[in-house]
């Protein structure tokens, strides 16, 4: 039985050949995809006019007896039937659904993360109440629910619909976010970490959340989706939040005052576009990070690949290295 | 200096299987020592235990019968005392693409167990050990290499950072899972060598868990062979494997590649 021995050597690595790990490395961001610059920059101009849009048109709720017209100079977008500034109400609603969007995309965070990520870590009968929970929140039809407890409180502040909201969509991603937590706390680095002694919360706060970042980011992005759509429908069934102005509610007043009959385009298309486009970035956004997690759906071009290949003079070192 | 010992370790797992439930004895009545300065090899066939043991002695399972005993006292299982036996008792685990975090440098992962273990330590000074555990498993040069994450590593690298994260705390007894057999073969004898010049260096315990006769004679002292959760045979490294007693260990070694038996069994034919 012999065995084959080599040199022990140092195993050095070339001295400035490494590239050095960057901040940008470090944080996980996606690599700058034409999907992903382009999600970012719809949804940041939209996110910008809900911004500051409030802050430079009219009044969205002065009523005028101009009636329903078409754009022009006074009325850049046009008015509704009462004579209301379309274009102010579109800069008031965008600030309102993407309100409702960011809370419920946070308390999803919350949530989810409390019941995936930490039922999943602690195990034992802590993962099955907690599973158990949220199986019974996945099997509860989320729209009816918010239907009946919308109906039944009288008056809905922007903060209830984002509650109810939430409260309904945090289970699915839960779900996703106990699975892959499952896996991840029994790679051999977390064990590497308890037998180096860490404390147990300190091994979910360290070792673990950061590996979930991608999939959190893209279950947040995907609740805001969901919120935004969700408020909408609400609000076109006329359950939106009282006293607040979204997509959703103008879209519900245009169809009251029969817009669509009446040809009056200004008043429709705007919010229900911004929808649209809004829910399309976020795909886009949410598509470019699930290609972190799971590099198979990233896909490179021809020219990419092209570039993998070896020039003729690494061909040639290559032969001589080999010979 | 740290005497290690497991005396008639026995591991059950409950197994569900519907309503009926079973018990595998993964690990039935076990004793061994781990001295300083010696090897101690654990061989035997996937699913004969030996993982469980490993396990065992790091307190990531708990034994359903038997005693570990450090320097002839019981293992404490929380507190202080868990703390004091994890600077004393380490491993390197199997799979070095999976035992390095992905999100964090070569320095966190050696920087965590030194401030673990030495608290009171100033940044740099702790700076400074990580680069010279570095050096220590030849990853040089180390201000580089401390600065990288483990994709940006070869398997072997990597398996030599973990073994610097292993020697980190400063540990009285290494366990090796199966250190290189994820390993490409050109660099296994490498980082074995390594780990036998740290041992002697360091007079450490090891306890060399692997499959593979060739590598446990040439490092241990002492073999272990497991079949089914049992020790079935035990002794000095050749005598195990020039003169086997039991059945499994006959079997095992014959199944070693031997070139001198295959040449003259071809000459024969």
């Amino acid at each position: 039985m012999a065995l084959t021995t080599q040199a022990a050597g140092p195993v050095g690595l070339p001295a400035g050949s490494a590239p050095q790990p960057t901040r940008r490395r470090r944080l996980g961001l996606p690599p700058m995809t034409a999907k992903l610059a382009t999600g970012l920059i719809i949804s940041g101009a939209i996110v910008l006019f809900g911004l500051l849009g409030p802050f430079v048109v009219q009044d969205p709720a002065r009523v005028d007896d101009i009636g329903l017209t078409g754009p022009s100079g006074a009325h850049l977008m046009g008015t509704t039937q009462t004579g209301q500034d379309v274009l102010a109400q579109l800069a008031y609603a965008t600030r309102g659904s993407l309100t409702i969007g960011a809370i419920v995309g946070v308390l999803t965070l919350l949530l989810s993360g409390f019941f995936g990520v930490v039922g999943a870590y602690a195990g034992g009968w802590v993962d099955e109440f907690f599973s158990l929970c949220t199986n019974i929140m996945l099997v509860i039809p989320g729209l009816p629910l918010v239907i009946v407890i919308s109906s039944y409180v009288p008056d809905k502040s922007l903060w209830l619909v984002a509650l109810v909201l939430s409260l309904t969509g945090w289970a699915g991603s839960a779900r996703v976010l106990r699975g892959y937590t499952l896996s991840l706390r029994n790679r051999d680095y977390v064990l590497a970490s308890r037998v180096a002694g860490e404390k147990r919360w300190r091994i979910l706060a360290v070792e673990i959340l950061p590996n979930l970042i991608p999939l959190l980011a893209s279950q947040v992005v995907f609740a805001v989706i969901f919120a935004i759509l969700g408020e909408a429908g609400l609000a076109y069934l006329g359950l939106g939040a009282s006293g607040s102005i979204s997509w959703g509610t103008m879209l519900y007043y245009a169809q009251n005052g029969l817009a669509l009959r009446l040809g009056a385009w200004w008043w429709f298309v705007p919010p229900g576009l911004l929808l649209a486009l809004f829910g399309a970035a976020l795909s886009l956004i949410n598509f470019s990070i699930d290609e972190i997690i799971n590099p198979k759906l990233r896909n490179q071009t021809r020219s990419a690949r092209r570039g993998w290949v070896m020039s003729r003079k690494q061909l040639e070192t290559a032969k001589e290295a080999t010979l | 200096m740290t005497t290690l010992t497991a005396e008639h370790l026995v591991k059950n797992y409950h197994l569900r299987r519907g309503l009926r439930g079973g018990t595998l004895r993964a690990v039935d009545d076990v004793s061994f020592t781990l001295e300083p300065g010696r090897t101690v090899a654990l061989v035997g066939q996937s699913g004969s235990g030996k993982s469980t043991i490993a396990k065992l002695l790091l307190q990531l399972e708990r034994p359903t019968a038997g005693r570990i005993l450090v320097d002839g006292k019981p293992v404490q299982r929380r507190g202080g005392g868990l703390r004091r036996y994890r600077r004393t008792v380490q491993m390197v685990f199997q799979d070095p693409f999976a035992s390095l975090n992905p999100y964090h440098t070569v320095e966190h992962h050696l920087e965590r167990p030194i401030r673990l273990h030495h608290p009171k330590l100033a940044s740099d000074e702790v700076h400074r050990r990580v680069l010279h555990l570095l050096e220590r498993v030849r990853l040089t040069p180390a201000e580089n290499v401390a600065a990288r994450r483990p994709h940006q590593l070869s398997g072997g690298q990597r398996q030599r950072v973990a073994i610097a994260r292993a020697l980190a705390p400063g540990p009285g007894v290494l366990i090796a899972d199966e250190p290189v057999s994820m390993l490409d073969v050109s660099i296994r004898l490498g980082v074995l060598n390594l780990l036998a010049t740290l041992q002697r260096e360091e007079d450490l315990g090891l306890l060399y868990i692997t499959h593979d006769l060739a590598t446990a004679r040439h490092f241990a002292d002492e073999i272990l062979v497991m079949y089914r959760g049992r020790i079935v045979e035990r002794g000095d490294a050749d005598e195990v494997i020039l003169r086997p007693q039991h059945e499994y260990t006959k079997t095992l070694a014959a199944a070693a590649p031997n070139p001198e038996r295959r040449l003259s069994e071809l000459r024969g034919g």
